[in-house]
């Protein structure tokens, strides 16, 4: 072996453990400022991590896009009916007087939320888009209580990490970060075009996230649950959707 | 770079940079699995809208006529085709990682060690219609290539490939970001420039079918030249100056 490529073999071998370091270093701090999604394992883990810590990186507190209202859809698609349970019959023949919202978790003060709760907490609204992972999109102006709001109501212990949240219909899940969580975007939603928010969009409680796909905005919401350990829920990967192979983070 | 006749058949030519011949490739295999991912993802709504929305409930710009893979799309089959949008979501952005990561190393490279300039911008003199009309013309008639054109790329390929690599892979790239909820909050310029998030999608589509318009006319060039000798050099980063082969017809 002559000196040059011996030198070349250190140099390389230095460099090689240096980005080894690197890299441990590199995922050791992202776990800690929570840049690594709860389904950043495994063969799409790479692109997802690089998604996710970049936008949390770029985008933890940029609003949502929002529309003049002249740009409202005169005719926005639903692309669902009510949900076929006898307990969602059953509450829709009751005007919704019995819908609740439980909110639990590493909470201080849990609640039980009827939507006349709801409505007395200051109502807002926003003009922004529904975009599905399929590729169509409309644009609505929702009106509800901001998810914030309750959250500080409920009092966030310090050691949250995730709120996870149920639809009515079992093993419907999500989950969103608490950047998204406490963002001013992210509605309750009650009402959809000054009017109730229909069945068909989700009503009569629909969370909105404004700035992920139409998938995280879950439809006949019951329950929400703060966290400090994503991994305890379901499959441990965030929510519903890795199950089905869909990413758990969906702003892309 | 001309060599001596008696040298002709052994004489091995540096043609293609490592860092070249790695993010060629790079770029072929996650090209390959965006092109494929992209086409389930369109398949789950064949629908195509202008400006910022766009749903069944509104005119399209057009229809692609093949069944979809979901049915809350009326395409008038009552087909539906199988549903791969969930790992073709996480391939196709893993391999638009690939392509941003190895797009950047590639420039980074390109600029800094004067490759763009020495090997893909046109040679002064070839700035003129006159020089791409030669060249086409050399192409028909299936004339040789000049003795230059054996260690450099002719103005035709110069032009394809700095097309493709300053206009086609940065909109294909800004096309996608438009189209994420999450980046256009930062940056909503990037969806209103080009007229909406619908217009995005839509263009991305097209310059995807660009992209691949390339990739088939690269490939053809590649075979009427010598398909394993080139591949070989883009592989090995040798080319042989041997006149074995009317050679250099282009790639």
């Amino acid at each position: 072996m002559n000196p040059i490529s011996r030198r070349r073999l250190i140099y390389g071998g230095a460099a090689a453990a240096a980005s080894l370091g690197g890299l441990a270093e590199a995922e050791r701090l992202a776990t800690r400022f929570g840049l690594i999604p709860p389904d950043g394992g495994g063969i799409y883990g790479p692109g997802e991590t690089l998604t996710y810590t970049c936008q949390r990186l770029l985008t933890a507190r940029t609003p949502a896009r929002e529309f003049p209202r002249s740009m409202i859809s005169k005719d926005p698609f639903a692309n669902a009916v009510a949900p076929p349970t006898e307990e969602f019959k059953r509450l829709l023949a009751g005007g919704f007087r019995d819908w609740r919202l439980v909110v639990d978790g590493t909470v201080a003060r849990p609640m039980s939320l009827s939507l006349a709760d709801l409505k007395s907490l200051p109502i807002q609204s926003q003009i922004t888009e529904v975009a599905c992972e399929e590729g169509w999109s409309y644009i609505a102006e929702w009106i509800g209580t901001p998810l914030s709001g309750v959250l500080r109501e409920a009092g966030v212990l310090p050691q949250s990490r995730y709120v996870v949240y149920y639809a009515i219909e079992k093993g419907l899940w999500e989950s969103i970060d608490m950047a998204d969580a406490m963002h001013p975007d992210t509605f309750l939603t009650m009402g959809m075009n000054d009017g109730d928010l229909p069945v068909g969009f989700g009503g009569p409680l629909r969370i909105r996230v404004p700035r992920q796909l139409g998938y995280k905005s879950l439809k006949y919401l019951t329950h929400v649950t703060v966290t400090d350990d994503i991994k305890k829920f379901g499959s441990g990967k965030g929510s519903v959707d890795p199950d089905y192979g869909y990413s758990w983070y969906a702003g892309i | 770079m001309p060599a001596a006749p008696q040298l002709e058949m052994t004489k091995q030519t540096r043609r293609h940079p490592a860092v070249v011949r790695v993010t060629h490739w790079l770029t072929f295999i996650a090209f390959v699995a965006l092109v494929v991912t992209g086409f389930e993802l369109v398949i789950s709504h064949p629908r195509f809208y202008w400006g910022e929305v766009g749903n069944v409930n509104t005119r399209p710009l057009f229809v692609i006529p093949i069944p979809a893979s979901r049915d809350t799309v009326p395409t008038g089959y009552s087909y539906v085709m199988p549903d791969q949008n969930g790992w073709s979501r996480y391939l196709h952005f893993e391999a638009a990682w690939v392509v941003l990561l190895t797009g950047l190393v590639y420039g980074i490279y390109g600029l800094s060690t004067g490759h763009f300039r020495k090997n893909l911008i046109p040679a002064r003199n070839d700035w003129s219609w006159r020089a791409y009309r030669d060249r086409i013309a050399k192409y028909i008639y299936r004339k040789r290539a000049d003795r230059a054109e054996e260690a450099t790329y002719n103005v035709l390929q110069r032009t394809a490939y700095l097309v493709v690599i300053l206009v086609l892979f940065p909109l294909v790239i800004w096309t996608g970001l438009a189209m994420s909820p999450s980046f256009t909050s930062a940056f909503p310029a990037t969806a209103e420039l080009l007229g909406g998030r619908q217009s995005a999608r839509t263009i991305h589509f097209f310059v995807t079918w660009l992209l691949l318009l390339f990739l088939v006319v690269h490939v053809a060039m590649v075979a009427v030249s010598g398909f394993w000798s080139r591949v070989r050099s883009m592989i090995t980063g040798q080319t042989r100056n041997s006149q074995t082969r009317s050679s250099q017809e282009g790639q």
